[in-house]
């Protein structure tokens, strides 16, 4: 398990705050999907949501690009605030990448297509300086080989090497990962996890949802325990699981664990 | 005792196996008759239903239309001494010198003679252009596109209705197979980037423009063509200040256009819900905004996927021009049907009949093969190659 490279350091340099969630409320109709989220991010800062399934942790993520809009409270990314403003929410999206459960890369377009297209049609990049530093981050996810074929002939750890590449060449503050390795075939879990280790090395803002506690250990400066829409705990990672304050953690991570 | 030296003990190789072909029932002209024609005994008996029936339907029609027919003007003719007529034709075959008799009005109507090489040439430089679009290795795209949709349309107009320097023509006159083509072009033109934008629309989470959309596509939806023509023709000119008049041809094309647009809106909104959300959000997640992501992402694979039905629409459409008989336009199979009620012509409906299939039948099967081509072409998807 990638749980073997050595741990990165846990404390931050940084004070500048990069998201902030203050007293953040959702609802889908009648379900109160999440309650009272306060959350801080500082810059570089590597944060691992972790809570049993439906306990609101994609939602809390998607809420920081306003994939999901919030109901109550307040978020603020990079010093803009997330409203209505479609503009603002452009904005942020630019400066916010994201990975998908399952990879959300563009059928119809080869794997350069999909990199360079946010890019040039976003932030008006000349073509050819978009495909260099396409080329770049492929080279960096390791599959350099792989740039003119279409997402439909990769394997699914390629295509979420792809979908990261994608989102770093819109050179992102903060990097979102929602449950990236949960659609992958086991063997393809480390590949992605690797590369998702070198972001962190190099100094990445990155908020993942996961399941794979050994990455956690790895990689996250504080894990956040979520379950029924709240935050519960969070801690440092040895701290987080050598000694969860509360129940319902211990119960989660017993349940993850020990099986 | 037994004999345990021929009994395999592990991977055994036999190279004489290997070279053993299948038998005859399995490849090869046999096999493919047994498969396909003759593989139960339902099956068998619509082969055999099938082959009489071609048996019994194929022979006269060749006969008829080829054999039988007549191909050449009598002698009379050709000297100048009189006109051809039916009765230059054999009784029982096809009549295929009525047909080059008229073929100017068929393919230009009433447009004068001396003036129809503005017509050819704008179908020559249509003819041309499209094919520039269409086959991929001919460079030049953006220029092409440039000539197709801004410079072609001007240079046409002024080609087939005069007028500085060149002598006007009424769209009056137009008629036959060249008013066919200019309603199917220029109407199918229109309203797939019209039918793109309802199809939107509908999908709008705006309630003005959903609502609007709508409306328009429900309301042209619900009203045959037939209707939507007339209106066309007698109801726009009531939404229009006194005393202007537009040109009878351009009320039709305007019907036609939403009529076709509503149509297709449907079909291309059938492809957007094909799109799952994931292809939005992974766009979203990027920075696009609403028309990049449509641009970009969402209709080429939404109109990827719809392209049959498309096309399915834009025949459907191309045989609809001759409805706009109904209003008084000689489209080609009205001008033909007009043709073969001249009194020298009588009981030449089947000959014309049988040519306008074939022209029309050409141009359909044309868009077909192209459609087909097409898809396979962008067929990136989920499939590996």
């Amino acid at each position: 398990m990638s749980a073997t490279a050595q741990a990165l350091p846990t404390e931050i340099q940084s004070t500048d705050v990069m998201i902030s969630m203050t007293d953040v409320h959702k609802w889908f109709g009648q379900f109160h999907v999440l309650k009272n989220i306060n959350l801080s991010v500082h810059k570089g800062e590597r944060i691992v949501v972790c809570g049993p399934s439906g306990s609101g942790k994609s939602t809390m993520i998607r809420c920081i690009n306003r994939l999901e809009e919030h109901q109550r409270g307040k978020i603020v990314v990079d010093g803009i605030e997330l409203t209505r403003d479609l503009k603002n929410i452009e904005l942020v999206r630019r400066e916010v990448g994201m990975v998908f459960q399952h990879f959300n890369l563009f059928p119809h377009l080869t794997v350069l297509e999909n990199l360079t297209l946010a890019p040039v049609w976003v932030r008006k990049m000349p073509k050819k300086e978009a495909e260099d530093a396409a080329m770049h981050y492929l080279e960096r996810v390791r599959i350099p080989e792989q740039a003119d074929k279409y997402p439909g002939q990769l394997s699914g750890g390629q295509q979420q090497r792809v979908a990261i590449a994608r989102s770093l060449c819109m050179n992102p503050k903060v990097m979102l990962f929602d449950e990236p390795t949960s659609a992958l075939d086991p063997e393809m879990i480390k590949e992605v996890l690797d590369v998702m280790i070198e972001l962190a090395r190099s100094g990445m803002t990155m908020i993942c949802v996961t399941h794979e506690m050994g990455f956690a250990r790895t990689v996250a400066n504080r894990v956040l325990f979520m379950d029924r829409g709240e935050i519960i705990e969070q801690n440092e990672p040895e701290a987080f699981f050598n000694n969860p304050q509360s129940e319902r953690t211990k119960l989660f991570l017993s349940q993850i664990l020990h099986h | 005792m037994m004999d345990t030296s021929n009994v395999p003990t592990g991977p055994r190789q036999n190279p004489e196996l290997e070279e053993i072909s299948p038998p005859i029932t399995v490849v090869g002209p046999v096999a493919w008759l047994r498969t396909n024609l003759f593989s139960s005994p339902f099956n068998t008996l619509l082969t055999i239903l099938a082959v009489l029936f071609l048996a019994w339907a194929v022979p006269p029609f060749i006969r008829w239309a080829f054999i039988d027919a007549t191909w050449t003007f009598p002698r009379e003719v050709l000297d100048g001494a009189r006109g051809p007529n039916r009765g230059d034709c054999a009784p029982d075959g096809a009549c295929w010198i009525f047909i080059q008799a008229r073929i100017g009005q068929f393919l230009f109507g009433f447009y004068p003679a001396d003036e129809r090489w503005r017509v050819v040439l704008v179908f020559i430089l249509t003819f041309g252009a499209v094919a520039g679009m269409l086959i991929e290795r001919i460079p030049f795209k953006k220029q092409n596109a440039l000539f197709l949709f801004v410079i072609l349309p001007i240079l046409s107009l002024w080609l087939l209705l005069g007028g500085l320097g060149l002598e006007v023509v009424s769209s009056r006159l137009w008629g036959g197979f060249m008013l066919t083509l200019i309603i199917a072009c220029v109407g199918i033109v229109l309203a797939l980037p019209l039918g793109i934008l309802l199809a939107l629309g509908r999908r709008s989470e705006l309630p003005v423009v959903h609502l609007l959309s709508v409306m328009l596509i429900e309301f042209v939806r619900g009203v045959p063509l037939i209707t939507v023509l007339f209106m066309a023709n007698v109801m726009l000119p009531l939404f229009l200040p006194p005393g202007t008049t537009i040109d009878p041809l351009l009320r039709i094309l305007v019907g036609f256009t939403v009529f076709t647009a509503a149509y297709l809106a449907e079909v291309v909104r059938g492809g957007l819900q094909a799109i799952g959300r994931g292809q939005y959000e992974g766009a979203a997640s990027l920075g696009l905004g609403y028309w990049s992501m449509m641009r970009l992402i969402i209709l080429p694979q939404a109109l990827r996927i719809s392209i049959p039905a498309i096309v399915n629409t834009i025949n459907g459409a191309f045989m609809d021009t001759t409805l706009v008989a109904v209003v008084g336009l000689y489209d080609f199979l009205n001008i033909v049907r007009t043709g073969s009620r001249d009194a020298n012509w009588i009981g030449t409906e089947i000959d014309g009949f049988v040519f306008c299939a074939a022209i029309y039948w050409i141009c359909c099967y044309g868009m077909s093969r192209y459609s087909i081509s097409l898809e396979r072409k962008l067929d990136t998807g989920h499939k590996k190659r």
